[in-house]
């Protein structure tokens, strides 16, 4: 197969009428190693950003309990604008995964965004979750270890996986205040070995999470500075992750940052992320020959993740022209906005009501609420987990429904499913589409269709 | 198949909750031979089975979480003189007394040492030891068991809501459906799906199943709301917060609103069971305190007994012939955590009400809170198997023999003795 056919589908979001695909891995790469063109196009919300929404939204909400003058407009309009940058974020996504020119940078930053998986519980933490995803941006195309860094010490990763609530049961303050009972909680640290780096079946124990969750108090969410290292809130002494001692007297945030840097660079961290992205990129049981190769090239470039990439691109056992995956939700939408010939300005113009129609609730009937995932191993990688029946149905109404509500203007159904589908497109499309009762019918069977859906 | 009034229940549910309950919203469904009913409902996150049957007899327990309000002086309800029931779960003593409640306490799956919840539920769920990979670990238990009856009749297990439960996943034939999304193509538009789909079976048969729902379930006046409609319109995610505004999109419901929609779920499992179905399971989540968990676990807590105050209610007589499991991946720290939470653990306790049970009991054998007497000097020590209990229920209710049970639906399991738990 060629890789112009290949690359859109695996590695991008499908053909675009407007784009030529790329032709070959060098020219994905070069895209990868230049400048983040889409976030400078459409640059995302900052965390200091996140951080004063989300102080604006609290002070509001005591000025209304306290029945302040004006202070119930002021509440609501502020939740609005919550609810804004939410949607906002969902929009700048699609936008930037349409317009991409490789569509593999996009492709790349919804991995990562789901393998760091965080979900707003309250209102207050929602620009947080959207400030998240973006400052692990930058960093998807350096190094293993910064992305580490950027998303575990980010405010929202320390909220969402409690980390803010976990002291040191012999800290300063721990044993200033005993009435408050202050002590450890451990779920950043062992999602941090089980999800993040080492993996489930990687080499660490109970022992070792509980070192961890101990090395990593001291961590706290300022309202304004965000994230800081307060030693007073710090467990004293050394602590050993696996078999290595970190920290001592007095607890700094660099002996946090080498034990993740450590935990990035283990062995067992190479083998868990080169086979998470080929099983994403590729197919469920990716050949031993690629996993192996992308973990080597991992660690001889000290979690460099460039390199990693480039075996992914240009390894033979990635190169299959067979299509096992089903493209995710947010995927499938961004495919198909971009087979309705929009490109990211187009999107960015949609009025919320659209966006809202056509994407956010379209997103959660398919089964993948926008930053949403119900649990910290985000969304399933199983073909069958998209497809079941109600699923299905959701994309097939989409299909029918979005072309018109997004006033696409599309050609003629039968040359819609050339430009949609290129080579893929199958004999089986090509006769069901002339033979639809409505030309709306006939463009929803290509973008229903499996070719589609699948990746 | 699907009845109007479910429909309706079924938009009031997605309605409010779909995206905040991803996996409560759904239930499976399945009919086979016979006159007993089953209902698992998988306690999603870890269930504190140290907090919901509190052994406050033990004086330990009591120093081990100092924060939490322990025994019968502190609100629970006093079980046995030893074990006490969470105050949140008050309104199943009348079940307790009349011997349709009971617990099975220190009880875990195989999974031992990583936990993880994903890798715990998975192995709930499937039901085999450690012995076999979990990347192998493909159908459920449930689904084993149907395959194993004859004359099952799979094809009536319905699900609703995004979560397709692993306990009846598998090759026994199941349909699931969301009632927010029935096909809105023309029939001519069918027909070319099934065209178009047909050299990919995972699209055809869900298409085909789609297909079958939507002719089967929806007539003109089902009263579903056009999901167009300027009411549909308004973000469900934001129209749902509270007033407070505390509650992002994703977020459990508070427990009042949260309680009826369980308890919604469990009148719709329970309209199926009156029928043809015999084997419901569903799933709650929420049990995850690591943080606060006196005021966590009560959300929960009030939802689970919620489920199986309306089975009750609304199974009338064929509760008598009904037994209902609550189970959980695993137990938590015995000791409570520096956030008056509780982290992971091992040993935990098992739910079982209905009129097929002999309750008003809290079986197993107990270990004890001393540091000796702790998994790995943390967790509460399990002292039975829990797919054991589920093993003994399959043999009385449905009389599926030992060597199949121990070679086919539990592979690997030890049945060991009969605890004789059914009435």
């Amino acid at each position: 197969m060629q890789f112009s056919t290949l690359a859109p589908v695996r590695f991008g979001f499908g053909l675009s009428p407007r784009q030529a695909p790329p032709a070959s891995p060098d020219e994905i790469l070069a895209a990868l190693r230049g400048p983040d063109l889409m976030a400078q196009r459409w640059p995302g919300l900052t965390t200091q950003e996140a951080l004063q929404m989300r102080d604006e939204f609290l002070r509001l909400r005591k000025a209304e309990a306290l029945n302040e003058p004006g202070a119930t407009e002021a509440f609501k309009r502020q939740r609005q604008a919550m609810d804004a940058s939410n949607l906002g974020g969902l929009q700048r996504a699609l936008a930037r995964a349409v317009e991409d020119p490789t569509g593999m940078r996009e492709r790349l930053h919804a991995f990562w965004r789901n393998h760091f998986t965080v979900r707003a519980k309250r209102v207050p933490e929602m620009p947080l979750a959207i400030a998240h995803v973006e400052a692990l941006r930058p960093e998807i195309t350096g190094s293993f270890p910064a992305l580490l860094r950027a998303s575990t010490l980010h405010p929202m990763m320390l909220i969402y996986l409690d980390q803010v609530a976990s002291f040191g049961p012999d800290s300063k303050r721990a044993r200033k205040r005993p009435d408050l009972k202050l002590g450890l909680n451990e779920n950043l640290a062992r999602e941090l070995m089980e999800l993040h780096t080492l993996g489930v079946g990687g080499s660490y124990t109970q022992d070792d999470v509980r070192q961890l969750a101990e090395l990593l108090t001291g961590l706290r969410v300022m309202d304004d500075q965000g994230t800081i290292f307060a030693p007073d809130f710090a467990e004293p002494g050394a602590e050993t992750v696996l078999g290595r001692a970190y920290g001592g007297d007095p607890a700094k945030l660099a002996d946090i940052e080498q034990v993740l840097t450590a935990l990035a660079l283990h062995p067992d961290t190479s083998r868990h992320i080169a086979t998470k992205l080929a099983v994403h990129f590729v197919g469920p049981e990716p050949h031993k020959a690629l996993t192996g190769a992308m973990a080597e090239a991992y660690l001889g470039a000290k979690g460099e993740l460039m390199p990693v990439y480039e075996v992914l691109l240009t390894h033979p056992e990635a190169q299959l022209p067979t299509f096992p995956k089903v493209r995710q939700p947010f995927d499938y939408i961004a495919t198909g906005y971009r087979a309705m010939g929009f490109d990211g300005a187009a999107v960015m113009a949609f009025n919320g009501v659209q966006i809202r129609r056509h994407a956010f609730r379209s997103l959660r009937e398919m089964g993948q609420g926008w930053l949403s995932a119900p649990a910290p191993n985000g969304w399933p990688e199983e073909a069958e987990e998209w497809v079941s029946p109600q699923q299905l149905a959701s994309r097939i109404n989409w299909a029918l429904k979005t072309p018109a509500g997004l006033q696409a203007k599309l050609p003629e159904p039968a040359e819609f499913a050339r430009t949609a589908l290129g080579p893929r497109l199958s004999e089986l499309v090509a006769q069901a589409v002339p033979r639809s009762e409505s030309r709306a019918e006939a463009t929803a069977l290509v973008l229903a269709s499996a070719e589609m859906n699948r990746r | 198949m699907i009845s109007r009034r479910f429909f309706l229940q079924g938009a009031a549910i997605a309605g409010c909750s779909a995206a905040a309950h991803p996996f409560m919203s759904s239930v499976t469904l399945a009919a086979v031979p016979g006159e007993q009913r089953l209902v698992v409902i998988i306690l999603r996150g870890a269930m504190d089975g140290l907090d919901i049957v509190q052994p406050y007899g033990d004086p330990l327990l009591a120093q081990l979480r100092p924060d939490f309000p322990v025994g019968p002086d502190k609100g629970a309800t006093d079980l046995d003189g030893f074990f006490a029931l969470h105050p949140a779960m008050v309104e199943l003593m009348p079940l307790w007394k009349t011997g349709e409640l009971g617990f099975a306490h220190a009880v875990s799956t195989p999974y031992r040492d990583k936990r993880s919840h994903f890798d715990g539920q998975d192995m709930l769920e499937a039901g085999t030891g450690m012995d076999v990979p979990l990347s192998m670990v493909r159908d459920g238990w449930l689904n084993r068991l149907l395959q194993q009856m004859p004359g099952a009749r799979a094809e009536t297990a319905y699900s609703v809501g995004d979560d397709e439960l692993k306990v009846l996943s598998g090759t026994a034939p199941t349909l699931s459906w969301a009632p927010d999304a029935s096909l809105i193509l023309s029939s001519q538009g069918r027909t070319l799906l099934d065209m178009i789909y047909h050299d990919d079976p995972l699209f055809r048969q869900a298409a085909s199943a789609a297909v079958q729902i939507t002719d089967g379930g929806k007539t003109a006046d089902d009263g579903m709301a056009d999901p167009d409609s300027p009411e549909a319109m308004a973000d469900p995610a934001m129209a749902q917060m509270p007033a407070g505004g505390m509650a992002a999109p994703g977020t459990p419901a508070p427990p009042k609103g949260a309680a009826g929609a369980a308890a919604s779920l469990a009148e719709f499992a329970a309209s199926r069971l009156r029928g043809e179905t015999r084997i419901a399971a569903f799933s709650l989540n929420g049990w995850d305190t690591h943080r606060g968990q006196e005021a966590a676990i009560r959300g929960p807590a009030t939802q689970l007994a919620a489920m199986v105050t309306t089975l009750k209610q609304q199974l009338g007589p064929v509760w008598d012939k009904t037994l209902v499991l609550g189970m959980t991946e695993f137990g938590r720290t015995a000791r409570q955590n520096g956030t008056k939470g509780t982290d992971h653990g091992t040993g935990g306790a098992m739910l079982m009400a209905g009129g097929a049970l002999k309750g008003r009991k809290v079986y197993g054998k107990w270990p004890g809170l001393a540091d000796a007497d702790l998994y790995a000097g943390r967790d509460l020590m399990p002292t039975a198997d829990i797919r054991a209990y589920a093993g003994w229920a399959l043999r009385g209710m449905y009389g599926v023999p030992v060597d199949v049970l121990e070679k086919s639906i539990f592979p690997g399991l030890d049945i060991g003795a009969d605890p004789r738990f059914l009435a």
